[in-house]
């Protein structure tokens, strides 16, 4: 006599959740149990010895670090700059990525040659290539420092301001390096517009401008939010971020250590969260105010 | 007469929607021609100044094109870099992590898409949360636990979570593999299944060879990603272990520990020239398979809603 087989149901979740169990498995180790030592780290004193490690709950102290010595004030600093630099890289980086795919879109011939250079530096963006384009003044076109735009924003912002807005323009054409992968997303969004949507405007009377704002935009605006989102987080995770850098200086820095680092990372986690929250709501609205469907 | 020919030149040049006009299509080619080189603009400084020797460097009046090839920039930053023994180390960190993570993401794409499984929208909003998580914040304890394990300073530290589905970016690529999965038809699942294939079986015959294209563009994206990486990679294979990014990243204390060159001083056209030697390996792959990057998130259909 044979036994009676699992019933379907139960036998689609056993081996499903085998199927699923490396990764489970993975995230439990490498990041949920990380996740909340690190939390417990953020409220203790972390002494590394010989003998391993010391860790001492101290509640909110390390958090009280931060707002109070000059590593904590380095660190609020570079993530004011990150919150406004996202402010302007977020609209530059869209903006050109939806120009870029508008134009792609077209008819042409080459259109495979101009898709891979857009796309190039995605390939190659690493942070210490970046690195070295920007200390030898390869980011940017020459004419900026030419028309003395640098100068100019020195001398009209305040200077909290203007550090960060400077760093865009000196490191303009790398910004746009951030827009591969959203151009091809956005490709993407154009490519299912029905070519017959145009075919209809066009005897409608509408002309090519019309047709643009009336057909071709709605279309890009559900890829808006998803492009932003990548587009914060690449930045955000983009290894030569003064703010993540802190992090990582602090954790083995005299005065510091790893509680006090654990604590400046959630509190950039809470940061990120915050500006993705806002995202979310701004072009979440966005998206479903004319998007389709 | 007149009149039919001038209509005839208005509609060339301008076309039925402007967009297929002649002035239109130049326009357009133009545009982004110009935008490209923009665009392109460091790239080609890099190059132009990596050929460079001295009296080019310093002479203003050289600005494009140098007077001559010198390409010893490039012998000294092959040996600062240590080029070819760096190169194998870093292919070791970034190959072997990116087939891993390609193989246990693609794993448990399938897992999502195929089977009934419950929790699988809990499960769904863990995956995104993962993305959404700066690896900052779990990354000091993972370096704790690292070091109990004893792999710290070694491959392994990066090896490890790649092979189960917590490296670079895991959960985009088990976003690909879900949704590439979820277009296959379940006709042919079920018919195997009829057949008398098991589960892990369709999974094999069936699932994965339907998914190569999915597989060879996450595992693209996962090897130049990989590459691509210094922040974790720095923090976990210490001070003396380099990728050649890592090389990159201190090239100036690299070039005064290197062997022979003590004569010599640093200078940029030797950075750039060492910057263009990083960049080549993954330049050449972008130039072999550059349909598979560039088409492949159209064709994985991660752009789907």
């Amino acid at each position: 006599m044979t036994k009676k087989p699992l019933k379907r149901a139960v036998r689609q979740n056993l081996i499903g959740w085998s199927f699923l169990s490396i990764w489970v498995i993975g995230f439990l180790i490498f990041t949920m149990i990380p996740l909340f030592t690190s939390l417990y780290y953020s409220m203790s004193k972390v002494v590394l010895s010989g003998e391993g490690i010391q860790v001492t709950f101290v509640w909110f102290d390390n958090y009280k670090q931060i707002f109070s010595s000059s590593e904590g004030f380095n660190f609020l600093q570079s993530v004011s700059d990150f919150a406004i630099e996202i402010l302007f890289k977020v609209p530059i980086i869209t903006v050109f990525a939806i120009i870029i795919a508008v134009m792609l879109n077209q008819d042409m011939k080459g259109r495979g040659f101009f898709r891979a250079i857009y796309f190039l530096p995605v390939i190659i963006a690493s942070g210490p290539v970046i690195n070295q384009l920007v200390y030898q003044g390869a980011a940017t076109i020459p004419l900026i420092e030419e028309m003395g735009i640098l100068d100019f924003i020195n001398n009209t912002f305040t200077e909290a301001l203007a550090r960060p807005i400077a760093n865009i323009f000196s490191e303009l054409i790398v910004i746009l390096w951030f827009s591969g992968v959203q151009i091809l997303l956005f490709i993407a969004a154009l490519q299912k517009i029905d070519r017959a949507t145009y075919e209809a405007a066009m005897i409608d009377g509408a002309g090519p401008w019309e047709s643009f704002w009336k057909i071709t935009i709605p279309a890009l605006k559900s890829m808006v939010l998803v492009s932003v989102i990548f587009t914060i987080i690449n930045l955000a995770t983009f290894s030569e971020n003064d703010a993540i850098q802190h992090i990582k200086t602090n954790m083995f820095a005299l005065e510091t250590g790893f509680g006090f680092s654990s604590a400046i990372a959630w509190l950039y986690f809470i940061a990120l969260a915050i500006i993705l929250g806002l995202s979310f709501l701004l072009f979440g609205a966005f998206a479903k105010e004319r998007g389709r469907r | 007469m007149k009149v039919a020919t001038k209509q005839k030149i208005k509609h060339i040049l301008l076309g039925k929607t402007l967009k297929d006009g002649l002035i239109g299509k130049t326009a357009l080619y133009l545009l982004l021609l110009i935008i490209g080189f923009v665009y392109l603009y460091p790239m080609i400084k890099m190059f132009t100044y990596s050929i460079k020797d001295l009296s080019d460097l310093v002479d203003p009046t050289v600005d494009w094109i140098p007077t001559k090839l010198y390409l010893d920039n490039y012998k000294t930053s092959w040996i600062v870099l240590n080029y070819g023994k760096t190169l194998l180390f870093s292919l070791s960190v970034t190959l072997v992590p990116a087939f891993l993570q390609t193989v246990t993401t693609s794993i448990t794409g399938y897992a999502l898409a195929k089977f009934k499984v419950k929790g699988k929208a809990i499960l769904f909003g863990i995956i995104l949360m993962t993305y959404l998580v700066p690896s900052q914040v779990y990354m000091i304890p993972r370096f704790v636990l690292f070091d109990k394990f004893g792999i710290l300073d070694s491959a392994w530290a990066i090896i490890f979570p790649a092979t189960f589905g917590q490296g670079l970016s895991s959960a985009i690529f088990i976003l690909i593999f879900y949704q590439f999965f979820r277009m296959q038809p379940h006709a042919l699942d079920e018919s195997a299944e009829i057949d008398g294939a098991n589960s892990y079986q369709i999974f094999m015959k069936i699932g994965v060879p339907l998914a190569l294209p999915a597989y060879l563009t996450a595992f693209l994206f996962s090897f130049v990603w990989y590459w691509n990486e210094t922040y974790i990679s720095s923090l976990f294979l210490g001070s003396d272990l380099f990728t050649l990014q890592l090389k990159l990243l201190n090239f100036s204390s690299q070039f005064s520990l290197a062997e022979g060159l003590s004569q010599q001083a640093v200078n940029e056209a030797i950075k750039y020239s060492a910057t263009i030697l990083i960049i080549l390996p993954v330049l050449l792959v972008y130039v072999i398979m550059q349909k598979w990057f560039v088409e492949g998130i159209d064709r994985t259909g991660v752009t789907g809603e």
